[in-house]
C-alpha cells in the first residue's frame, strides 16, 4: 500500500500540515515543498512553508471556508425564494427554525438601538462558523485520500499530497474572523460614541480622568484580549478536537497484521464514536459562542456612558 | 530518552494537565451557582442555561488551547 513506512509522528504532522501556495524567498510563486517533494504532484517547489512568511496562502482553509460559505448562501437563498406561507416545505421549516433561534439571541443580547446587520451578521457567522465546524466530523483520512487521487499520502504518484479539510483547524480562519469582528467594533465604536468618546472609554475609566496612563494599561490589553480569546477560542477548541481523532486514527495503524491490532482497532472505532457524539455538542456550542458574543461585544459598542 | 525530549514531555502533560484543574475549578463553580440559580427561581431556566454556556465557553478557552499545545508537545 505504500511505498515507505509512515511512523506516528509522520502521520501527525502530515494532518496538521496544510497545502499552502506563497512567495519563496527568491520571489518566485510555488506550492511548499514539505520533506524534500513539492505538496501537489507534478509542479516544482523552491522552498518550504516557514521561508514564505507573510505571502503564504492555505489554499486547502480558503477553498473549504469559501465552498462553504458560498454553499451556504446558494442554499439559503434558494429556500428563501421557494417559501410559500401557505404550503411551507420541510427545509423551509427547518430554515425558519433556524432563523427564529438566531433572531431570539440577537433580541436577547442585541438590546441597543436598532442596527438592522445584526441579524444578518449574526446568522452569517453562526451557520458559517457551524459548516466549518461540522468538517470535523468528516473521517480525517477520507478527503485527502480522495485529493490525492485514491492514494496513501506517501505513495508513489498521487495527486495533492496535502489537504486539511478543516478550516477552523488552522488558525488564519478564526483569527481572520474575530479581526473582520474587531474592525465592526471600532467602527461602531466611533460611529455611535465619535472619536473622543470611544477614546475617553478606554482611558477614563476606571480611575477617573488624572490616572488615564494607568487606565490605559488596564483598559487596552483588556479590550484587544478580548478579540484575541475570541478567535483562539474557536481555532483551540476544534484544533484539539482534530488532534485527538488524528491519535485515535493512529488505533487502525496495525489492523490487517495483527489480532492485537483488530483489538486496537475495534477499541479505536469505539473511541471515535464517543468522541464524535461529544464533539457534536462543541460544534454547535462554539458555532453560539462565536455568535454570542460578536453580539455581546458589538452591543458594547454602541453602548452610551 | 535524551533529556530534552524527556523535559518536552514533561511541558506536555504540565499543560495538559495543568489547564484540567484550572478548567475543573472554574466550570465547577459555574454549575454549582447556577444549580443555586435554578433551584431559587426554576422559571429562569431558559436563560440561565444559555448563560453557563456563554460563562462555560469563557472559562474553556485558555484551557482548550493549552490541551491542543500540550499534545502537539506530547505526540509530534
Amino acid at each position: 500500500m505504500a511505498s515507505k513506512e509512515l511512523n506516528s509522528t509522520d502521520y501527525i504532522e502530515h494532518h496538521l500540515t496544510n497545502l499552502t501556495y506563497g512567495k519563496c524567498p527568491d520571489g518566485t510563486w510555488s506550492f511548499a515543498e514539505v520533506h524534500g517533494k513539492s505538496q501537489v504532484a507534478g509542479t516544482e517547489a523552491s522552498c518550504n512553508i516557514s521561508e514564505m512568511g507573510f505571502w503564504a496562502f492555505q489554499v486547502d482553509t480558503l477553498f473549504m471556508s469559501v465552498l462553504l460559505g458560498m454553499g451556504m448562501i446558494f442554499f439559503m437563498r434558494r429556500v428563501a425564494k421557494n417559501a410559500s406561507s401557505s404550503k411551507p416545505s420541510r427545509v423551509q421549516n427547518a430554515v425558519e427554525y433556524l432563523v427564529t433561534l438566531v433572531r431570539d439571541q440577537v433580541q436577547d443580547n442585541f438590546t441597543a438601538d436598532k442596527n438592522p446587520l445584526m441579524g444578518p451578521l449574526a446568522l452569517t457567522i453562526f451557520v458559517w462558523v457551524f459548516l466549518m465546524n461540522l468538517m470535523d466530523l468528516i473521517p480525517i483520512d477520507l478527503v485527502p485520500w480522495i485529493v490525492n487521487g485514491f492514494a496513501a499520502p506517501n505513495a508513489e504518484g498521487g495527486a495533492i499530497h496535502y489537504f486539511k479539510v478543516l478550516p477552523v483547524a488552522d488558525i488564519n480562519a478564526p483569527m481572520g474572523m474575530a479581526l473582520g469582528v474587531l474592525i465592526l467594533i471600532h467602527y461602531y465604536s466611533i460611529k455611535n460614541k465619535g472619536l473622543g468618546g470611544f477614546l475617553a472609554e478606554l482611558t477614563f475609566q476606571p480611575y477617573g480622568k488624572w490616572m488615564a496612563p494607568i487606565n490605559v494599561i488596564f483598559e487596552i490589553p483588556g479590550f484587544y484580549a478580548k478579540q484575541l480569546a475570541l478567535g483562539l477560542r474557536l481555532y483551540g477548541n476544534l484544533f484539539a478536537g482534530e488532534m485527538i481523532f488524528i491519535l485515535i486514527a493512529l488505533f487502525f495503524g496495525g489492523f490487517f497484521s495483527s489480532v492485537t491490532g483488530v483489538l486496537a482497532g475495534v477499541a479505536g472505532l469505539a473511541l471515535n464514536f464517543i468522541w464524535a457524539v461529544f464533539h457534536i455538542l462543541v460544534v454547535i456550542l462554539q458555532a453560539f459562542l462565536f455568535m454570542v458574543l460578536t453580539l455581546v461585544y458589538l452591543q458594547q459598542a454602541h453602548e452610551h456612558h | 530518552m535524551e533529556e530534552a525530549e524527556a523535559i518536552r514531555r514533561v511541558a506536555g502533560a504540565l499543560l495538559t494537565g495543568g489547564g484540567a484543574i484550572g478548567v475543573g475549578i472554574g466550570v465547577g463553580l459555574i454549575t454549582a451557582k447556577y444549580l443555586e440559580g435554578i433551584a431559587r427561581q426554576p422559571e429562569l431556566q431558559p436563560y440561565l442555561f444559555t448563560q453557563l454556556l456563554i460563562g462555560m465557553g469563557l472559562v474553556d478557552a485558555i484551557p482548550i488551547v493549552s490541551l491542543a499545545i500540550g499534545l502537539l508537545f506530547l505526540f509530534t
